[in-house]
């Protein structure tokens, strides 16, 4: 019985198996999309990352290059060392390092290779490279550590270093993987889109064994890996680092700009850092120790420091006063009537080419309130608004209270109180008047500049009235491309019939005015001005902008020493030291060098140190 | 008894006994490559290469072989005269495995004698097909009949429901395949195509809108319809059955979508959306057939050579050696090694169903039948699911998959039946 059930039932198998062998053929003969997947498994891909670009100053001198370092990759599944202790001794490692590490590579991933040591030299490298062949399952790649030719350009530099876990997650364009380096501050930072170059990807065809069979698809496939573009800057590298001995033991900054194009020749900050030890293998050790210092070595004082420009800013009040058509270069105002003394002069004539020259205080009092109150209407309250108002418009064309678009990373606004701002702080319209914010009429009260912002105000009255943004970087990669940004001139809205008078009360500042006899250079004419930064927390700073020479300018500066007190007395000279280095090459006046090298401004201030609280906690007991 | 030495030699058929040291030689040798790494080679003589894969699936081939021996040791009547009680054992350690059991791999359905694992839903597929054979021997017993029908679904019902309870499906389907003996064995076949039309409709309710399987048979009534005047004449009648018919099947329809989605666990409702959908989260659930299918689809024609293969190695596919031998064959071997073993196994289903036909007694035949069921079954899903066709359940390849269980509840199977074929002279058929 039923016989026959054997032969459909044996139909019935055999349609299976046609069926699925029709699906294997096209599988494995047809459809070669699982082919390529396959690929995707058995192809090693390789990331090549390109060397950074390099640094030059103005004068075609290489500031920063690259120094190839070595990382050595362990592949557990593959690691096979058969005399762990001549292992250990041949790269200088312990035991205990080595079980540690290949503990920690094997729970992270058998077959992935995973950083056994990091930052090889190359002297290290030489030494192991033979050796390698002995010991499979460990690989070698090559990155590079930046090198720098001068230690006197830190900050505005920046540096480089391993990117850190949030800019890893917040990254815009997913470019980064953990451990990449990335620009962290100062122009490094600024240009790392153009400086880190375009990373390559190389497939390599990889055995069962794990072994590289030579290239995929003969490299078709590959991306071969952009080096990153040089940067050349407008940096003087032999300027720089002269300014930067100018700073030794002194807080401040020193920012020096070629007024007519916008170049940045100088960009000190003070105290600064050795930038090579943050590029090494000890990078954390030294980051910790320059973070925690007191005088914060890290940070790039120029674009983002905060201070009250001081007296220099009366020069500001000149040109906006003239140009409100309020105040004449022959307007004069006497010293009564001002809760501002004036320190210096006593001369009867007082007009505004000797209000510059001494720097005198009542007169810019006096100055300002008309400023506030002339062609104003209503009552002091309303009159105080519509002038400040009228004249904010004005001095933020100067780049004060915004942002000036430097190319360093951490530039700050600062603050140009408007009657906007004033409202904020006495909550309220019309709760506030001339009286109460009189202090701006000499750069004083909520004033807030940065000394960038100060160098390209020297800049701008060197030309008169307009400035091209300040940069550090005049051309990037072979081509030596520039933002237009960085090439057009914009203007204050100053006319230039107002500035001679400007000019000429800086120039005889210096010759016979504010500036002491170690702030003239002989045979230079230089325009400046002095200022002394109030400072609550201690002594005053002291603030120096000028250029020179006089007609057709070739620097601008400003000079910011903090607790150094007057202006005349460290800032000034400091500028005209650096003025005359960069005019003529060289320094005649060797006795003010040596004294303002050699002159410490460090001690004056009591900076919040635990040791120091815990001391005045014993005392509250 | 069995006579002589001599006279058993010769009636071994060693066609089978041939076919199955092939599959397991294969297997082996796949287990071998999946686990193959010349930099850290592993010789027979390392103590480390009997805790890999290889090493111990060559242990579980040796104990296969006292296995082999044991069982044509054993009297032939023994199978028949035991068979309640060896079914009756498995029922019993089937209860027991909840209690009793450890959990390996996620599956609490393990037994632990020392350092040796049993799985004894495995062995239950054997004791039930002695079972079934033992039962089908009773002259009197016919399957045309609605009461024998429902006792021998009662005999494959109760390990089913066994293995369910300890959450064990894709070995609870296997007793599905008993279907192939009870229909050599006379159940009408109308049973078979309930159930192929019933897995039909199950998989078009899952791939089409019910609303597309309304259309699809309407538009049938509607030629039916406009046909039939001319040969039917109670018309009225037709369109009654034929409206029936429409509300059953579309009720099943309801019912199959409301079951995949109510009453089926997530991890076996998305199984079937990976074979619904190949596309279906590739890295997460779809994962491994993808990697099943890349390691299939790259081996060519010729594939990649023995030990060659790359994408069964570094764990690319999961459960390579167990449920996905198949890969490392179809990698290495490509289309040439794939078509081989599916025209082997072909061959030997073919060659012990000819062997069952032989047989004598109606419990030698029902028993071999059975063992084409099984390994049929086996061949059906465990190959299905490596290249798409089938959901992804627990299902090894016959002889050529790892692990222990797994080969000693095939060998035993199939030996037990080629003990009985050597004895077919001895039988009385009745």
């Amino acid at each position: 019985m039923f016989e026959g059930r054997r032969l459909i039932l044996f139909l019935v198998f055999l349609t299976v198996a046609v069926v699925y062998l029709g699906k294997l053929f096209y599988l494995q003969l047809i459809d070669d999309t699982y082919e390529k997947a396959a690929d995707n498994n058995a192809i090693r891909k390789i990331i090549q990352v390109p060397f950074r670009g390099e640094v030059y100053d103005r004068h075609g001198k290489l500031i920063v290059y690259n120094t190839p370092v070595y990382d050595v990759y362990i592949t557990p599944r593959k690691a096979y060392v058969a005399d762990t202790n001549r292992f250990c001794a041949l790269f200088g490692i312990t035991r205990g390092y080595f079980d540690t590490v290949t503990r920690q590579a094997r729970s992270y991933s058998r077959v992935k290779p995973s950083v056994f040591l990091k930052h090889l030299s190359k002297e290290d490298f030489a030494r192991i490279q033979d050796a390698m062949v002995d010991y499979p399952g460990f690989s070698i790649t090559t990155t590079a550590f930046r090198t720098y030719q001068s230690i006197a350009f830190s900050n505005a530099l920046g540096y480089v270093a391993e990117i850190n876990p949030n800019s890893l997650k917040e990254q815009p364009d997913d470019y980064y993987r953990q451990g990449d380096y990335v620009g962290v501050s100062g122009i490094e930072s600024y240009y790392e889109a153009v400086l880190r170059g375009q990373r390559g990807v190389k497939y390599r065809m990889v055995n069962s064994n794990g072994v590289e069979k030579g290239d995929y698809k003969n490299g078709k496939l590959d991306v071969y890996p952009v080096a990153g573009q040089n940067l050349y800057t407008s940096i003087d590298i032999r300027l720089q680092e002269y300014a930067d001995s100018l700073m030794m033991n002194k807080v401040g900054s020193v920012v020096a700009i070629e007024p007519s194009t916008g170049e940045i020749l100088t960009m000190v900050s003070a105290p600064s850092y050795n930038p090579s030890l943050l590029a090494g293998r000890n990078f954390s050790k030294y980051y910790q120790k320059l973070a925690l210092d007191p005088l914060k070595p890290l940070i790039n004082r120029p674009p983002s420091a905060y201070y009250r420009p001081g007296s220099t800013f009366k020069l500001v009040q000149a040109l906006v006063g003239q140009q409100l058509g309020i105040i004449s270069a022959g307007s004069v105002f006497g010293h009564a009537g001002a809760p501002v003394k004036c320190h210096v002069h006593t001369t009867a004539h007082n007009d505004l080419h000797n209000a510059i020259q001494w720097s005198c205080n009542p007169y810019f009092y006096h100055a300002f309130r008309k400023i506030l109150y002339d062609g104003t209407t209503g009552d002091t309250y309303e009159r105080s608004a519509q002038g400040l108002k009228r004249w904010s418009e004005l001095v933020a064309n100067f780049g004060f209270g915004r942002k000036l678009g430097v190319d360093v990373s951490n530039e700050k606004r600062g603050n140009l109180p408007t009657a906007e701002y004033y409202n904020k702080v006495y909550k309220g319209e019309n709760t506030w008047k001339f009286s109460n914010i009189y202090s701006l009429s000499i750069g004083e009260g909520e004033l807030v500049v940065s000394p960038l912002k100060m160098a390209n105000f020297a800049a701008i009255i060197a030309n008169r009235g307009w400035y091209i943004p300040p940069h550090l970087v005049k051309g990037v990669g072979p081509r030596r491309t520039l933002d237009p940004f960085y090439k057009n001139p914009v203007s204050v809205g100053v006319d230039a019939k107002y500035f001679p008078v400007v000019v000429q009360g800086m120039q005889d500042a210096v010759l016979h005015g504010t500036v002491g006899a170690d702030g003239r250079i002989p045979d230079i004419t230089m325009c400046g001005k002095t200022g002394t930064s109030q400072n609550q927390k201690g002594k005053d700073h002291s603030v120096f902008i000028a250029f020179a020479p006089k007609d057709n300018p070739k620097i601008a500066i400003a000079v910011f020493v903090e607790n150094a007190g007057f202006g005349g007395f460290a800032a000034a000279p400091i500028a005209s030291l650096i003025i005359e280095k960069y005019l003529k090459g060289r320094v005649d006046r060797k006795a003010v060098e040596t004294k303002f090298m050699n002159m410490s401004y460090l001690a004056n201030v009591v900076y919040n140190r635990p040791a120091n609280r815990v001391k005045m906690d014993t005392l509250k007991k | 008894m069995s006579g002589s030495s001599g006279q058993l030699k010769s009636r071994i058929d060693w066609i089978s006994v041939g076919l199955y040291a092939l599959f397991v030689l294969l297997g082996w040798m796949s287990i071998y490559s999946a686990i193959y790494n010349p930099e850290s080679h592993l010789g027979l003589t390392d103590a480390a290469f009997y805790t890999s894969n290889a090493g111990k699936q060559l242990i579980w081939i040796g104990t296969s072989f006292v296995l082999i021996m044991f069982i044509y040791a054993l009297d032939f009547r023994f199978f028949e005269s035991f068979a309640v009680f060896i079914y009756g054992l498995f029922i019993l350690l089937l209860i027991a495995v909840p209690f009793l059991g450890v959990t390996i791999n996620g599956s609490h359905s393990w037994f632990k004698f020392g350092s040796a694992t049993i799985q004894p839903a495995e062995f239950a597929k054997t004791a039930t097909a002695l079972l079934l054979a033992k039962y089908l021997n009773d002259p009197q017993v016919n399957l045309g009949r609605f009461k024998d029908q429902w006792r021998a679904a009662l005999i494959i019902a109760l390990p089913i429901l066994l293995i369910v309870g300890s959450n064990e499906t894709g070995s609870a389907l296997v007793f599905v395949s008993f279907i192939i003996l009870l229909y050599r064995e006379g159940l009408p076949s109308a049973y078979p195509s309930i159930l192929l039309g019933g897995i039909f409709l199950f998989v078009s309710a899952l791939m089409l809108e019910p609303l597309t399987i309304f259309l699809i048979l309407l538009f049938f009534v509607i030629i039916l319809v406009v046909l039939m005047p001319i040969y039917l004449q109670r018309m009225w009648q037709t369109y009654v059955k034929l409206a029936l018919g429409i509300s059953v099947i579309m009720t099943l329809v309801m019912v199959v979508e409301w079951v995949v989605n109510h009453v089926l666990k997530e991890h076996q409702r998305n199984r079937i959306k990976v074979l619904l959908d190949p596309g279906f989260d590739p890295r997460g659930l779809g994962y491994q057939v993808t990697q099943s299918k890349i390691a299939i689809g790259s081996g060519g024609f010729w594939g990649k050579g023995y030990l060659g293969g790359t994408q069964t190695k570094f764990d690319f596919v999961p459960e390579q050696s167990t449920d996905f031998i198949f890969c490392t064959i179809g990698e290495e071997f490509g289309f040439f090694g794939v078509s081989v073993v599916v025209i082997l196994f072909m061959v030997f289903l073919w060659r012990l169903m000819y062997l069952a036909d032989l047989q004598r007694s109606r419990f030698a035949r029902a028993y071999g039948f059975g063992v084409v069921g099984i390994l049929f079954f086996h061949f059906l899903v465990n190959i299905g699911m490596t290249i798409g066709l089938m959901p992804i359940m627990g299902i090894p390849l016959p002889f050529l998959s790892y692990g222990g269980s797994s080969l000693w509840s095939f060998t035993v199977l199939l030996f037990i039946f080629l003990k009985l074929d050597s004895h077919r002279s001895d039988m009385l058929s009745r």
